[in-house]
């Protein structure tokens, strides 16, 4: 089998699964080893064994309020999802839309620019002052987390069809109207699947933001509440719980990225 | 022909170009970078029009692009999102044909084009020759009276191109088009031009033109090398050769 000789490859190639098991098994005998010998006390560390019992607690419903961890999973989904829905709805379009129209890219880009880099917390009150503290509130917040970096994304893409292409396909026939639908938007589609890559992950980073206002269910509630009574095992579980639904979410749109774009960075 | 340039003035890219093109024409046009040969090209597809004087097909005046007017293109020109045959019948497609209509139409141009059984491949698979193939059916398909062909070679490895310049040749002499043909390559403008307008930079013009017929001669005897080592084709390959390095020279010393 040939080798690259030393220095004559690129830097940092090669695969990293092993490294990585390593590392995220020295995470866990660390955490194991500090609260076995008790050098933090539970309230700021529980065991990794507390932490798992409190989601055992949680499935069976024995926690604050007798919410099944399930129930708090499907609030939580069903909001992120449905806003990260209408944003995939309303972003892409307009991204698209600012991409190929100068006046789209003149109306839209103050106002996405510069609400873009806001923290979600700076807004949630005048979000709350809006649209009031029930459901509404909270998908509005989750949306306008995902309605950017959609956007941008579209956009972006936009850039990613060739003059070529375009060329071609008037040369062939097509209308404006279907050099935008049949070259441009397929075009743009590894920019915009990447751009929903980023936008669900902001989707669950807002999400604990948006479960302050008044829930009464949702992961993001649960960890908050829990906050409350100081039960830093239920904190944890929560933080982990969202953690490995975003990283099984990631996943899955690399999956869904490699079926619907398989010639990304291929042509 | 002239162009605005960023900084607010004027380039003139063509001047007094006068060209007629009538069925069975094989036109190549031979020059340098810069000499205005794919603004030429872009003109007669209707991509850029001109500043003044005018493009007539069949005596009425080019506005915009159209079907009647294939383009191929050097490269960067498929959709690799859709498939080989997908790509072929893309123009039938846009104007409305029924799916049975257009897969016959792209089954019969790609097996002129020597891709049979490559239909449902992705078209990023391919190697470069194979694309370009794909890129000329795609044109065929839709039936143009012109066929215009940007350096549709230029990026290929000799061997590829060879082959495919007789693809080319066999597919004029069966479909009857004008052809529209640029190049940098004296040797391929002379195999495959019936007339060869060679031109020249600052500002792009025609500097002289040639009838030829070492076309038909391939086409009449199938061999291509033959064709190619003939004591004209040599004689005139280092004519035009002289040719172009002399207005070089000459546009050199202005």
């Amino acid at each position: 089998m040939t080798k690259p000789v030393r220095g004559y490859q690129p830097p940092g190639e090669g695969r990293t699964f092993g490294i990585s098991l390593v590392t995220s098994i020295a995470l866990f005998v660390t955490w194991e080893l500090i609260t076995r010998f008790g050098l933090l006390p539970p309230l700021i560390l529980p065991s990794p064994s507390a932490v798992w019992q409190a989601f055992m607690a949680g499935v069976r419903g024995e926690l604050q309020g007798g919410v099944t961890i399930f129930e708090h999973f499907g609030w939580s989904v069903a909001r992120v999802f449905g806003a990260f829905f209408l944003a995939c709805l309303t972003a892409i379009p307009i991204g698209i839309l600012m991409g190929v129209s100068r006046i789209a890219r003149g109306v839209f880009d103050p106002p996405i620019e510069f609400y873009r880099p806001l923290p979600p917390l700076a807004y949630l009150p005048l979000v709350i002052i809006w649209f009031g503290i029930d459901e509404a509130s909270k998908v509005i917040l989750i949306y306008l987390a995902c309605f950017a970096p959609l956007a941008v994304a579209a956009r972006a893409g936009v850039r990613s069809v060739t003059v070529e292409q375009i060329n071609a396909a008037r040369s062939l026939g097509a209308s404006q109207f279907q050099v935008v639908w049949h070259v441009i938007l397929p075009a743009a589609m590894p920019e915009i699947l990447t751009g929903m890559r980023i936008a669900i992950g902001f989707g669950w980073t807002t999400l604990v933001a948006a479960e302050m206002v008044a829930a009464t269910a949702g992961l993001g509630q649960m960890v908050l509440n829990a906050s409350n009574f100081l039960r830093t095992d239920v904190v944890i579980m929560g933080i982990v719980v969202i953690g490995i639904i975003a990283l099984l979410f990631d996943a899955l749109m690399r999956k869904i990225e490699a079926v619907i774009v398989p010639w990304k960075g291929r042509m | 022909m002239s162009y605005e340039t960023p900084q607010g003035g004027s380039l003139l890219a063509l001047s007094s170009v006068d060209l007629e093109m009538t069925s069975g024409d094989f036109v190549v046009a031979l020059g340098a970078s810069g000499c205005g040969k794919t603004t030429l090209l872009s003109c007669i597809a209707g991509f850029l029009s001109p500043s003044s004087g005018e493009i007539l097909l069949d005596g009425k005046p080019v506005h915009g692009p159209g079907a009647d007017r294939g383009v191929v293109f050097q490269k960067h020109a498929l959709m690799p999102w859709l498939s080989v045959i997908e790509n072929v019948e893309f123009g039938l497609r846009m104007r409305g044909m029924r799916r049975a209509e257009r897969q016959g139409i792209a089954l019969d141009k790609l097996d002129a084009v020597g891709l049979s059984g490559y239909e449902h491949s992705p078209v990023y698979q391919l190697s470069g020759g194979m694309q370009q193939r794909v890129g000329i059916a795609r044109s065929l398909a839709s039936n143009p009276e012109v066929l215009l062909m940007d350096e549709p070679l230029g990026a290929l490895d000799a061997l590829t191109r060879e082959s495919i310049q007789e693809i080319i040749l066999r597919l004029w002499a069966r479909e009857k088009k004008i052809v529209f043909f640029i190049t940098h390559s004296v040797e391929e403008a002379l195999f495959l031009a019936t007339r060869l307008i060679v031109m020249s930079p600052s500002p792009g013009r025609i500097v002289k033109t040639y009838d030829l017929s070492f076309c038909h001669d391939f086409i009449a005897s199938g061999n291509a090398r033959a064709v190619k080592s003939k004591p004209e084709f040599i004689a005139m390959r280092e004519e035009i050769l002289n040719l172009i390095h002399a207005t070089h020279a000459e546009s050199e010393a202005t």
